[in-house]
């Protein structure tokens, strides 16, 4: 299986490994997958005053399109709103790192783990 | 010594060697490994696919690597006989390789109905004979494209069609056509292809099945899945890439080689049957591979003829290279109307892709001598 | 140091460049067919065939008319399981096998089993061994063939060969032993360890792709099915067509291998070890999987927990390893031998096989340490199943929605 060039790049250059304090407020966290089918996503959200998703941080387990995937969303929610953020579908990921059919899931996962973020800070806006 | 036993195996062709040193060189991985190294031996693979699918005119997806014709025509039979059951009737030929009529008695054993259709006193099969023998109850028709022991070509374009027409699927055992006649489904419109690498100068250890794509086939060798399934065990890529390497020398030179061989051998049966001329030409009034030539020569015990001409300087066999060591006549001439006590006369000239005029010359004068010194008696003078 | 690194000598093994030199003659100017018995070409095929199988028997401690020659392990196995299952049908119809072997075996029995014959699949240990009396207690009067694999390809676990062989001698049942990873790296002698049938595979041992062998005990005779019929080569055991330069490639691996296997297996032992200690010395959370002390030298096999298997073997592409079996690593499902072996689903999804061999340098072995460390806290550094370990989190109490 070789991987795609953005793949390999996303993988070796990762764009916002990390945490944000997921007691913040104004932070939401999404966690996807499970360690039994190989891959769990963790992808963290900040929302600024504006409703503007201001900063975002993954760490994923998983193989290096697991990997890429969320690298590539954390880059592509930043500055959008969480309405825009939803837009994002796996379809798209996919198409941008090419990813072979076997690793769909992977994608598909990344949306997941967008649609949980924002669910989250959802939660925590109405708890507030 | 002069080489003339190509149907028996053929010497490597210029390039095929280094292919294959190539592969074991520079290639360390397996296939199946997904790092660099397996990467590459992956791609050496699948460009070696590409390249006999290209010369067979085929879509890669149809090319199955055997060990080489014997597994090929083993994977055939056994693969469509499983698919169906083993329920059904076969129908062969009775100058088939042993390859194909072995693994038939087997099937026979396990239920299966064989029907072995005569041939014509030339070799032939006649598709009329084919198209009677079709039922609804056939499950394959398996018929070489040329013989090994005569290069009688069957009427394959024929059975081909009368097997469409009746949706059974033809297995052709392509394994001296291939190299010596240009190779094309279409031509062939056979739904399986045994092909080998070694008869026209490529290595042993190393052949194709070409399956239709629609075939249901079941494997023969189970394990780790390798050739979609359809063939388990690491690929042999040394011989894949001498495969490859011949079929790249093949392409487009096929014609050309056959014209240069038909007029060689034209020659040599001229002047042997002027020395000879009561030496009978097996198959000589139908249509035969250009390299072929065997010969009844009453009189002569064919072994000694062959051992005679070994030490004059020149390898030619008295019938099949399989056949090791046993001495019951061919089931070939027998079955073309031949008594055995004719066929103990049989010798076969089976000439190739390195053989010149010269060669062939001096040939003819070696056979003339040593059939003369045979019939007089003194067979090691 | 040559790039990548090769630890995949499981998968495959480089030709040795001995190897090489001795099939070189036998590609062009010796090309003749050794079933040829007419003419000097096919006579002096045929010496080569009678030298290599001389050296693939000497290298097994049997005489060289037990030896046939195929097409590779899987065309041994197969022809070996099957043959023997076919010919002595009458006698019984139960077959047992660990659940660890190869495919090769695994699939033959499975079709077997379609086929009318009953098959015992026997668990393993985890430390990937079977137990002896299990397998004792699992033969029946129907048994006729008991096949245990000499060493696990991807575990590399040294089943008690011996011990095997004189159980089922006891009991009258065949024993055949998938040797492919064994012939060459352990000491085998057929009449000692009443081996019935063994295959052989040139490619892992420094030898050409598309050759092995098949032994079958004359002494007391096994009988075994064609698979291949033909010709009548082997001796009516298996037909086509005999590839010289690879007979001749196959019979010097094994000879090479015999001869050196004495010096090369404590260099081996030493590379592993120190490979096994600088990885698991600096880094917590590792396993090793298999036998620490039955297994053969060239094996290290590590689960690394809290990385994912396939992005590690990205991290680490400079060296080229396995995760799971070569056979099936480009499926995404987990190695089933690690399975068998009781390791988790998700240690066995970060499992990688070190493979050393012949031409592994302690150099290598320093460079690929420094590798693997640096991937894995890389990849931990990533993980968010590692940051909540790190926060004390139990995550054997957590729920996984699965996808």
């Amino acid at each position: 299986m070789a991987y795609n060039e953005k793949v390999l790049d996303h993988y070796e250059n990762p764009r916002n490994v990390g945490s944000l304090d997921k007691g913040d407020a104004q932070v939401g966290t999404g966690m996807v997958g499970a360690p039994a089918c190989g891959d769990v996503m963790k992808l963290q959200i900040r929302v600024n005053e504006d409703g503007i998703i201001d900063d975002a941080k993954f760490k994923t387990f998983g193989c290096g399109s697991a990997i890429a995937a969320s690298s590539l969303v954390t880059e592509w929610v930043k500055g959008k709103s969480i309405d825009e953020a939803l837009t994002i579908k796996n379809k798209d990921i996919a198409d941008e790192l090419a990813l072979p059919p076997v690793k769909i899931h992977c994608s598909v996962l990344a949306e997941d783990a967008i649609k949980s973020a924002v669910a989250d800070y959802r939660s925590k806006q109405k708890g507030a | 010594m002069i080489y003339l036993d190509h149907n028996a195996t053929s010497p490597p062709r210029p390039g095929v060697a280094e292919a294959m040193m190539a592969a074991m060189t520079t290639i360390h991985g397996n296939p199946s490994s997904v790092h660099g190294p397996g990467r590459r031996a992956r791609q050496l693979l699948d460009d070696a696919r590409r390249a006999l699918a290209r010369l067979a005119g085929v879509h890669e997806s149809r090319v199955i690597f055997t060990s080489g014709g014997t597994e090929s025509n083993h994977l055939a039979l056994f693969g469509v006989a499983e698919a169906a059951g083993c329920q059904g009737t076969i129908l062969t030929s009775a100058v088939e390789h042993p390859s194909v009529l072995n693994p038939l008695e087997r099937l026979e054993a396990r239920g299966m109905r064989v029907i072995r259709l005569p041939v014509d006193s030339q070799g032939r099969v006649i598709p009329d004979e084919i198209q009677r023998a079709l039922t609804p109850d056939t499950r394959l028709v398996s018929i070489m494209a040329a013989n090994n022991e005569t290069g009688v070509l069957q009427p394959i374009e024929a059975i081909g069609a009368l097997c469409r027409t009746a949706k059974v699927p033809f297995h052709c055992d392509a394994t001296q056509w291939f190299g010596k006649r240009p190779l094309g489904v279409d031509t062939l419109g056979a739904d399986l292809i045994t092909l080998s690498a070694h008869k026209s100068g490529g290595p042993k250890g190393c052949g194709a099945l070409i399956v239709g794509a629609a075939l249901q086939l079941a494997p023969l060798l189970l394990g780790g899945g390798q050739e979609r399934g359809r063939r388990s065990g690491t690929e042999n890529l040394p011989g894949i890439a001498g495969f490859a390497a011949l079929a790249g020398q093949l392409a487009g030179r096929i014609e050309e080689e056959a014209r240069h061989t038909t007029a060689l051998r034209g020659k040599m049966e001229n002047e042997l049957l002027k020395s000879v001329p009561d030496a009978i030409i097996l198959g000589a009034g139908a249509e035969r591979l250009p390299n072929t030539t065997a010969l009844l020569i009453p009189g002569v015990d064919g072994e000694t003829l062959v051992m005679t001409l070994d030490l004059a300087g020149f390898a030619i066999s008295s019938g099949a290279a399989c056949a090791s060591g046993k001495n019951s006549p061919s089931h070939v001439p027998l079955a073309m109307g031949w008594t055995p006590e004719a066929t103990r006369g049989m010798v076969r000239i089976s000439l190739g892709w390195e053989t010149t005029e010269t060669m062939v010359d001096s040939f003819i004068s070696a056979f003339q001598r040593s059939v003369d010194r045979l019939r007089k008696g003194s067979a090691f003078a | 140091m040559k790039h990548p690194i090769y630890m995949d000598y499981q998968a495959t093994t480089p030709v040795d460049p001995r190897v090489l030199d001795a099939m070189l003659p036998w590609f062009v100017e010796k090309f003749g067919n050794p079933a040829s018995r007419s003419h000097a070409y096919g006579w002096e095929a045929d010496e080569a065939v009678t030298t290599a199988r001389k050296q693939v028997a000497s290298s097994i401690g049997a005489d060289p008319r037990e030896i046939v020659f195929t097409s590779g392990a899987t065309e041994s196995d197969n022809l070996a399981i099957w043959g023997v299952a076919q010919f002595y049908r009458d006698k019984g119809n139960h077959i047992i096998t660990p659940t660890t072997e190869h495919k090769a075996v695994l699939d033959t029995c499975r079709h077997l089993e379609s086929d009318g014959f009953e098959v015992t699949y026997l668990p393993v240990g985890t430390n990937g061994l079977i137990d002896l009396d299990t397998l004792e207690a699992a033969i029946t009067p129907k048994t006729t063939l008991v096949s245990v694999m000499a060493v696990n390809n991807e575990v590399g676990v040294i089943q008690p060969i011996e011990a095997i062989g004189r159980l089922c001698r006891s009991k009258k049942v065949l024993f055949h032993c998938d040797a492919a990873q064994g012939v060459g790296k352990i000491p085998i002698d057929v009449n000692a360890m009443n081996i019935d049938l063994l295959s052989i595979s040139a490619h892992k041992i420094y030898g050409p792709k598309g050759i092995g062998a098949l032994y079958v005990r004359r002494q007391p005779r096994v009988r075994i099915k064609p698979f291949m019929h033909g010709g009548g080569h082997e001796r009516g055991m298996r037909s086509g067509t005999l590839p010289t330069p690879l007979l001749v490639g196959l019979g010097e691996a094994c000879r090479l291998a015999q001869e050196e296997m004495a010096s090369e297996t404590p260099r081996l032992l030493a590379l592993r070890d120190r490979l096994r200690d600088g990885i698991m010395g600096q880094l917590t959370h590792v396993a090793l999987n298999g036998d620490p002390v039955q297994r053969v030298a060239g094996n290290l096999n590590i689960s690394f927990s809290y990385v994912e298997g396939e992005s590690l073997m990205m991290a680490i592409k400079e060296v080229a390893v396995s995760s799971g079996s070569a056979c099936t690593s480009a499926s995404l499902e987990p190695s089933y031998v690690l399975r068998a072996m009781g390791v988790d689903e998700e240690l066995a999804h970060t499992s990688i096989r070190f493979g050393l061999g012949r031409f592994t340098t302690a150099e290598e072995v320093e460079h690929v340490i420094g590798i693997v460390v640096g991937a894995v806290n890389k990849l931990r550094g990533m993980s968010p199943l590692w940051e909540m370990v790190q926060e004390g989190v139990d995550l054997s109490t957590l729920k996984w929605a699965s996808h």
